[in-house]
């Protein structure tokens, strides 16, 4: 048995039907008892007979979430073979992620990618034909939280988690090269010094919690990429969802990415569109249409749009683009409504059939707004029937990095008990190393050397 | 021409810190076993820092001793002073450091060596190993002399390929001028060893009669000394201590330095080895850190026989000129007389990423390595790399399990660990902040870690066995009776807690709670609690800390638990990683590279991913259900 008690949202991130958060591991009773409450109130499920289901409320202390109902399944009659507590609460992205934080606040760990999995194999409630599509699983999941781990945070706020862990790190490097070399550093008086250092790290870890909690940290949404030739109209497409929509626009101009991400709020379901007309203009004009790089954005979204100018003969561009859609989340666009037609619905339609693809086509006119209602229509109708959502992992990633934030928190908090206490400074760096430990879970870095290496740069020690 | 040839079951090259902790665990397990060294006289020879132990190094002693080994009791009997290092923090990090007589120490381990059944002791260069279909079978040494075994231990230390340095002066020898090992190296590298050339240093020694100790503060031992060893009667070890002195460079001498910095071959490019940057050179530490006014200068005297006395903090390869100048701008130097100078000394050693953590060489069974030639630095690192690969030389000669200590029992056990798992680019230094459980791995708790499996090694005798498991009850006992004593909030109560300037109490509590507090102890505490049975002095100290301590000793525990996950899932060895598709490219090839015995260790390994734990997890559990 793995042991630790994990928690993930079990369905799909839409705002249709019900949602399921699911915790599996030991403690998995203990914290269901802590947040479930009874009609009556007095019931306590781990006290229940495995493989029944429970009518009640998820609370946060006072605070009632939802109405939900609990099903639970004792070791090792389960998908993971531990205990097992599914919540079905009503759909609702913000419902399933206020359930999944409460029940890491109280106690379980957001899962690791592909976590739920990887236990029920190693279980062995996975047979071992299957092996493999487990270990994929683990893979993709993973490469996708590493992504939005590094990719969809805030610029500002990995530079902010910098500066506190780099901080954290010379306070460690200073206590222990004064403990390895005790004659040469003097820790005379430092307990006062580092409780104000530690006021001023809580706090901006605090500041951290808030943005987690109002602007996320991570950009959570539907990730849609606007595809199409150069001059097929998606920039004017984008610009009109931006400005007709008064979408909060909000430009990253990543150091590591050369795209223009825009958020657009639709009946409030969040879009987050990238723009491949971007990477289109800073490419050389002589290379053909950057193919492969609209194929990695594609790789990466929830939903394709793919713009067509009608007003042209499609050609070999449009072709390759058209293999690309095949198992995809895609809608096309017919542009240029107002122009002369070249291709109609109707002979879209064949060609689509074609390709074995069948995908709505909405005519529209970037320019003239003509169409518009019908696509935000058919978007929120996508997503009302759960054919396009909002990608689990980033969620989790989010709930993910609120824990670490908060475990810093509480490592500080210890830190400053410690010094309160007036217990000997060894005791300090140990939970300052969690600390930084937590904080590194969220831009995705180890301890590695660090402290070593920050000892041994920053302080003169030896003989 | 007719040449020797003996058989002995363990063959150890070296007698050194590493080589007479190999050699005597070997003997003392009943093996034949011949240890070779350059020089009898260098057995156990201190050539740096006249002390054993120190931060996190005091550590080590005291766990080599609690398994069996020799050096606590060996500096118990020749120390000139001792003091434990940081007695106002925690438990965790205090430490003992005890200046030696290097000569008495030496001559007493040699004593030991020659005194110990079974152990056969040769003054002799070993020039060549004997490996036959990837099984080490004995060594062959300079006048073509053949030695058989079934195990060979190498502890070569800073002999091999050795040369000294200061300013343009080149000598090849190993260190204070002793004989060199040459041929050894080229052994090494037939056989697949890949070697690295990694630099140490050591200050001048000056005559005492040429030092000024009014210019200098007197630095004392401490008036109750420790012993190291578990077996060191306390009574014995309180003795007449010799004091170190402390003084401080200034800006003449950083300038005298920085002058001259040119004709320091460490900056002109002619010394190539990798030095520790835990133990810079004085002109290191002028450079890098520029802005420090001072840098503290240790005099500490290298024996009661002899004048030298050991510059600490400020080992050199500058020229003998500057080394004159550089010395005599500190106060109290102004006259030195230099006996001897400082110098940097190259030596080859091993990638440390080709052994077992017991040791053991992956290519060539039988063959272990332990000490300063595995990449470490420091006497006490050898030791306790010198007597676990001693240890597994025996097992697997008696053809028993081998010894492995893991970071969560032991400071050895993060020595190696880091040794064998992490990229090491210079020499390895022990330190508190390497121990990840450092709360758990004390040095007033070795015995309670580790002598059980000493004994069960056959290492420790019975007596000690039994008072260790006794102990271990007496603490258990003590800790659950005093969580239930009961202290009411009344006059003598109150008037206790006033003395020691503590709060009074507003109700009844329980005596551990009051230990808890940080001006209270067990021992304070005795008139409030009349039930106390008498215990000795170490079962208390062991109470005191698991009370004051608990919150923090039960939050490491409770990491170690999800730490022994990983490392009890064992991995296959000489296991072909790119069997496994799934692992990235840089997973598969540091796997294959370092081959880890289980995913805890391969977990460590720079370069895997948690990711390619899981994969690897689940690929293990694949195999076991086939």
């Amino acid at each position: 048995m793995e042991g630790d008690t994990i928690a993930a949202i079990a369905t799909a991130m839409t705002n249709s039907g019900i949602g399921i958060v699911r915790i599996s591991g030991e403690e998995s009773f203990a914290v269901i008892d802590k947040v479930y409450k009874s009609r009556t109130g007095d019931k306590l499920l781990s006290q229940m007979p495995s493989h029944t289901i429970h009518y009640g409320y998820i609370y946060d202390g006072d605070k009632m979430i939802d109405e939900v109902i609990v099903a639970i399944m004792k070791a090792p009659n389960s998908y993971t073979a531990e205990d097992t507590v599914e919540i079905d609460c009503h759909g609702g992205i913000l419902v399933m992620k206020r359930i999944l934080e409460t029940v890491v606040k109280y106690g379980a760990r957001p899962a690791e990618p592909g976590e739920f999995t990887k236990r029920a194999f190693l279980n062995g409630r996975i047979d071992l034909s299957q092996a493999e599509s487990v270990i994929d699983v683990i893979n993709a999941k993973n490469d996708f939280a590493l992504e939005s781990s590094l990719q969809q945070l805030q610029g500002s706020v990995k530079e902010k988690v910098k500066e506190i862990r780099a901080k954290i790190i010379h306070e460690i490097a200073f206590i222990e090269s004064a403990l390895d070399d005790p004659e040469h550093i003097s820790l005379e008086g430092y307990g006062e010094k580092l409780g104000h250092i530690i006021t001023e790290i809580s706090e901006e870890i605090e500041g951290l919690l808030s943005v987690s909690d109002n602007g996320k940290l991570l950009k959570e949404g539907i990730r849609t990429v606007i595809i199409g030739k150069p001059n097929a109209g998606k920039s004017s497409l984008l610009n009109v969802l931006v400005g007709k929509e008064r979408a909060i626009v909000t430009d990253i101009p990543g150091t590591t990415r050369d795209i223009i991400e825009e958020q657009v709020n639709l009946d409030g379901i969040t879009l987050n569109i990238v723009d491949t007309a971007g990477i289109r203009e800073t490419e050389d004009a002589v290379e053909k249409i950057g193919v492969e790089k609209a194929k990695e954005y594609m790789d990466k979204s929830d939903l394709i749009i793919y713009v067509v100018d009608s007003s042209v003969h499609l050609d070999k561009d449009d072709k390759e683009i058209l293999e690309l859609l095949q198992n995809r989340k895609a809608m096309i666009l017919l542009n240029k409504s107002d122009l002369p037609q070249v291709i109609s619905e109707q002979d879209f339609k064949e060609i689509l059939c074609g390709y074995g693809l069948s995908l709505h086509i909405i005519p529209i006119s970037a320019k003239g707004g003509d169409g518009l209602g019908a696509l935000r229509n058919e978007i929120r109708q996508m997503f009302f029937e759960g054919e396009i959502s909002y990608n689990d992992e980033i969620c989790i990633t989010n709930v993910r990095h609120k824990a670490a934030l908060q475990s810093a928190l509480e490592s500080i908090r210890l830190v400053e008990h410690s010094i309160a206490q007036e217990m000997p400074e060894d005791f300090y760096s140990i939970d300052l190393m969690s600390a930084y430990e937590s904080l590194g879970n969220i831009i995705g870095e180890t301890v590695g050397e660090d402290l070593v290496n920050e000892i041994f740069s920053k302080f003169c020690m030896g003989k | 021409m007719p040449c020797v040839v003996e058989t002995y079951d363990v063959c150890v090259v070296g007698a050194g810190h590493a080589g007479c902790e190999a050699a005597l665990a070997c003997a003392r397990l009943g093996l034949e076993t011949i240890v070779f060294t350059v020089s009898v006289e260098s057995i156990a020879l201190m050539p740096c820092n006249p002390n054993i132990g120190g931060s996190s190094k005091g550590h080590l002693v005291k766990e080599i001793d609690a398994l069996g080994g020799q050096m606590g009791i060996n500096i118990d009997k020749t120390f000139i002073q001792s003091k434990m290092l940081n007695i106002s923090k925690g438990p965790a990090v205090h430490s003992l450091r005890a200046q030696a007589d290097k000569a008495e120490y030496s001559s007493l381990m040699r004593k030991t060596l020659e005194n110990t059944e079974g152990l056969t002791l040769r003054q002799a260069e070993v020039t060549e190993l004997i490996i036959e279909d990837g099984i080490a079978k004995g060594v062959k040494t300079f006048s073509g002399a053949t030695y058989y075994s079934k195990s060979v231990v190498l502890c070569t230390g800073t002999y091999l390929k050795a040369r000294c340095l200061y300013g343009d002066i080149v000598n090849y020898t190993g260190p204070n001028g002793l004989q060199p090992a040459n041929s050894l190296s080229k052994s090494l590298e037939d056989n697949n060893i890949e070697i690295f050339r990694f630099k140490t240093g050591t200050p001048a020694r000056i005559d005492k009669r040429s030092l000024d100790f009014s210019k200098m503060q007197e630095q004392k031992g401490d008036e109750k000394v420790v012993p190291f060893s578990f077996t060191t009667n306390p009574e014995d070890v309180q003795i007449d201590q010799v004091s170190c002195w402390l003084t401080y460079t200034n800006e003449k001498t950083h300038k005298i330095i920085k002058e001259n910095l040119d004709r320091s071959p460490l900056y002109s490019g002619m010394i190539e080895g990798t030095g520790p940057r835990y133990c810079p050179s004085i002109e290191d530490k002028v450079v890098k850190f520029a802005d420090k006014e001072r840098h503290q200068v240790f005099i500490e005297p290298e024996g009661l026989y002899t004048n030298e006395m050991y510059v600490g903090g400020m080992s050199s390869s500058l020229p003998e000129d500057v080394q004159y100048q550089m010395y005599r701008s500190v106060p109290g130097l102004e006259n030195a007389k230099i006996v001897r100078n400082a110098y940097a000394i190259e030596y080859d050693c091993i990638n440390p990423r080709q052994l077992y953590p017991t040791l053991e060489f992956k290519g060539i069974k039988g063959l272990f390595s332990g000490g300063q030639f595995n990449g470490s630095s420091g006497y006490e690192e050898a030791a306790a790399q010198g007597f676990i690969a001693g240890v597994n030389a025996a097992m697997s000669v008696l053809g028993k399990e081998p010894l492995v200590l893991d970071r969560s029992e032991s400071y050895i056990g993060v020595l190696i660990d880091d040794l064998v798992t992490k990229e090491n680019h210079e020499p390895y230094r022990m330190m508190t902040s390497r121990a990840e459980y450092r709360l758990l791995l004390r040095q007033d708790n070795a015995d309670l870690r580790l002598t059980k499996k000493g004994y069960a090694l056959g290492l420790i005798g019975q007596e000690r066995y039994d008072w260790v498991v006794e102990k271990e009850r007496l603490i258990d006992q003590e800790v659950e009776r005093i969580g239930h004593v009961n202290i009411g909030a009344n006059a003598q109560v109150q008037r206790l807690l006033e003395e020691h300037g503590s709060t009074p109490l507003k109700t009844g509590t329980t005596l551990a709670e009051l230990i808890r507090r940080p001006e209270l102890s067990y021992e304070v505490l005795a008139e409030i609690d009349p039930q106390r049975p008498e215990l000795a002095s170490d079962v208390i100290e062991q109470v005191n800390i698991h009370v004051k301590y608990d919150g923090y000793i039960k939050r490491q525990l409770k990491q170690v638990k999800e730490f022994k996950k990983l490392e009890n899932k064992k991995l296959p060895e000489n296991f072909d990683y790119d069997k496994v598709q799934s692992l990235r490219i840089e997973a598969r090839q540091k796997l294959n590279l370092y081959q880890p015995v289980n995913v805890g260790q391969a977990s460590r390994i720079s370069g895997v991913s948690p990711a390619d734990i899981s994969v690897l997890l689940v690929y293990l559990e694949q195999q076991n259900r086939k």
